[in-house]
């Protein structure tokens, strides 16, 4: 599945990355597929677990995290750590106050 | 430059402050890694700005999606996936010494890089054409006689309600002037609209805020795509002057790295702008 060079670099196959371009393309369909689905509240969680697959696949075989030291991973998931983080307490904050601004906010 | 003279056997391509090609590479990745993890809160912010908008106000996102091209979008991220593939392809062969082969799958990104701009081009120009632009330029005038029924944003209130508090009454500058759907104009309702499903909604107030966030977002990923683009003729060059001979391919990897975190935003910016139901 793998190859490597003299030098030990780790060499990823290209049946792997046209199968992970494929798994990509076949994503990229399901993503616009579910929307012509009613989830509710479900349909953006569906999207976003989606779309986080794909950026998964993205960054363990396009990137090569898979075969890479552990510390390049874990220095880009902490940026996303971090924005979840940002996001969170962004939207906590911006609740607390919406039915000050909005007039019948929250919407029953 | 002269201590190199001193040192018999040293490899001219690797650094004076570094032990080894291994350990000059594994730096270069770090190095990169670290810049990749600030772009992500680059775009962060735009991210967080995005949330809290479409989570208080939905209804201006269903609005705004309803003028972006799913198919053009869904174009744009064909492209982009496939032009992922072909510079990973590209480390492959800069990494096996394929020079001929690298430099063609390079000239393929940039290829399908320009098919991404173009088609943005495209999509920009109907958004212009149409005054669908951002903040205070917007200033929509739609084709087809279908124009949003509750006028061009907060200035005009909507006349068809009654009862209803104002959407747009600027009394207040610190209140929201975007009322919820529940207490909001009838119009928010779509009763009208509601025979046909593919039909325009009716426009809320403050919808220039979707085209705010919209011309960001995208604006800011298709300068990453410029660069993108830069960068790969930077490598083209690198490559006519031989820089890949004997399998280095420190290069062309940072490249790819950087070209995947653009691939990667753009997944989302899909998601999330052009797919609101």
């Amino acid at each position: 599945m793998s190859e490597h060079t003299a030098h030990g670099v780790h060499v990823a196959s290209l049946r792997l990355l046209v199968g992970v371009m494929i798994a990509l393309m076949i994503g990229t369909w399901l993503t616009v597929s579910v929307t012509h689905y009613d989830f509710g509240f479900l349909n953006i969680w569906i999207g976003l677990a989606i779309a986080t697959t794909k950026a998964i696949l993205v960054g363990l075989y396009f990137m090569h995290l898979r075969w890479d030291k552990p510390f390049n991973a874990f220095v880009f998931i902490s940026a996303f750590a971090f924005l979840a983080l940002f996001i969170g307490i962004a939207l906590i904050d911006t609740q607390h106050y919406q039915d000050v601004l909005i007039p019948g906010w929250p919407v029953e | 430059m002269a201590a190199h003279h001193h040192e018999h056997g040293h490899d001219p391509s690797v650094a004076h402050h570094f032990e080894s090609a291994e350990q000059q590479r594994q730096s270069t990745k770090l190095g990169m890694w670290v810049f990749l993890a600030t772009e992500i809160l680059f775009f962060g912010g735009l991210f967080v700005a995005y949330t809290v908008y479409r989570v208080n106000h939905p209804e201006v996102f269903v609005f705004g999606a309803y003028f972006l091209d799913t198919a053009l979008g869904a174009l744009n991220t064909v492209v982009l996936i496939f032009s992922s593939f072909t510079i990973a392809w590209a480390v492959r062969a800069a990494q096996l010494g394929q020079l001929r082969l690298l430099r063609w799958l390079i000239i393929a990104t940039m290829a399908c890089a320009f098919v991404f701009m173009g088609v943005k081009y495209v999509e920009y120009s109907a958004k212009w054409k149409h005054g669908l632009l951002w903040a205070g330029s917007y200033n929509p005038h739609l084709e087809h006689g279908d124009e949003p029924a509750a006028g061009h944003g907060e200035a005009e209130a909507p006349s068809s309600t009654t009862g209803a508090p104002e959407a747009g009454a600027p009394a207040d500058p610190d209140r929201s002037t975007i009322a919820p759907a529940a207490e909001g104009p009838h119009g928010l309702a779509a009763p009208a609209v509601a025979a046909d499903p593919h039909a325009m909604p009716v426009e809320p107030a403050n919808a220039r805020v979707f085209f705010s966030i919209y011309f960001m977002m995208t604006g800011l990923h298709g300068i990453h795509v410029l660069a993108g683009i830069a960068a790969m003729l930077w490598l083209l060059r690198c490559l006519g002057r031989g820089d890949f001979d004997g399998g280095r391919f420190t290069k062309v990897d940072m490249v790819a790295l950087y070209w995947h975190v653009v691939d990667i935003i753009w997944i989302y910016l899909f998601l999330l702008l052009y797919l609101i139901d």
